[in-house]
């Protein structure tokens, strides 16, 4: 019966890549990408079930937060067009301004 | 036996939730309507399934982890989508509006 759940959510993550590479906006490959990742968190929780070994679950643990902090340096990376500064690209243009 | 049902109901049910978002991320006409297929779907199946798994586990360390994976997305998994629609918002994209599908139709 895990078997069941695990193809299910291999087809979910098989829609979820396939909006990702076709997505017409940056946010939509984005957004699927998030999907993909809580996705991969319950892949590995089923697994570790379905193999008896709930060590498995500290893997699970670490790829949601991993997940977490990916999206978001991400959605950083296209809002702001760089990581490194705490100022914007924008802001720094009308520095340049004035 | 009645947690080995519980169990099972609870994993299917979040599988069916699953696959029914990611149907829905492909339906749906425009990024902030795909949002809500996946935002809310993300959620309860990811909710579902832990839950169902948790029945397994009983009172262990095990459905402990589960408890904490269970927090850790819940609490993030909104977060993000907020976060992911606020950039959109600040980046200029704008949202499908019902004259723009009556205009592609005429």
């Amino acid at each position: 019966m895990f078997i069941a759940i695990t193809v299910a959510i291999l087809i979910t993550m098989g829609l979820a890549l396939a909006r990702a590479l076709l997505g017409p906006t940056v946010y939509d490959r984005i957004a699927a990408a998030n999907m993909f990742g809580t996705k991969t968190v319950l892949l590995i929780a089923v697994f570790a079930f379905m193999s008896s070994r709930t060590d498995l679950l500290d893997i699970a643990l670490v790829y949601a937060l991993i997940n977490f902090i990916g999206v978001i340096a991400v959605l950083k990376l296209v809002e702001r067009g760089d990581l490194y500064s705490g100022i914007s690209a924008e802001q720094t243009k009308t520095k340049a301004k004035r | 036996m009645v947690f080995d049902l519980l169990s099972w109901f609870c994993l299917i049910a979040g599988g069916l939730t699953g696959i029914i978002g990611a149907v829905g991320i492909h339906r749906f006409p425009d990024f902030y309507s795909r949002t809500h297929a996946v935002g809310v779907t993300d959620t309860l199946s990811a909710t579902l399934i832990l839950l169902g798994l948790a029945f397994q586990a009983g009172l262990s360390l095990a459905s402990f982890k589960l408890g904490l994976v269970f927090i850790l997305l819940f609490l993030s998994s909104p977060t993000a989508s907020h976060a992911l629609v606020k950039a959109a918002v600040h980046g200029g994209l704008k949202p499908l509006l019902e004259s723009d599908i009556s205009e592609k139709k005429s």
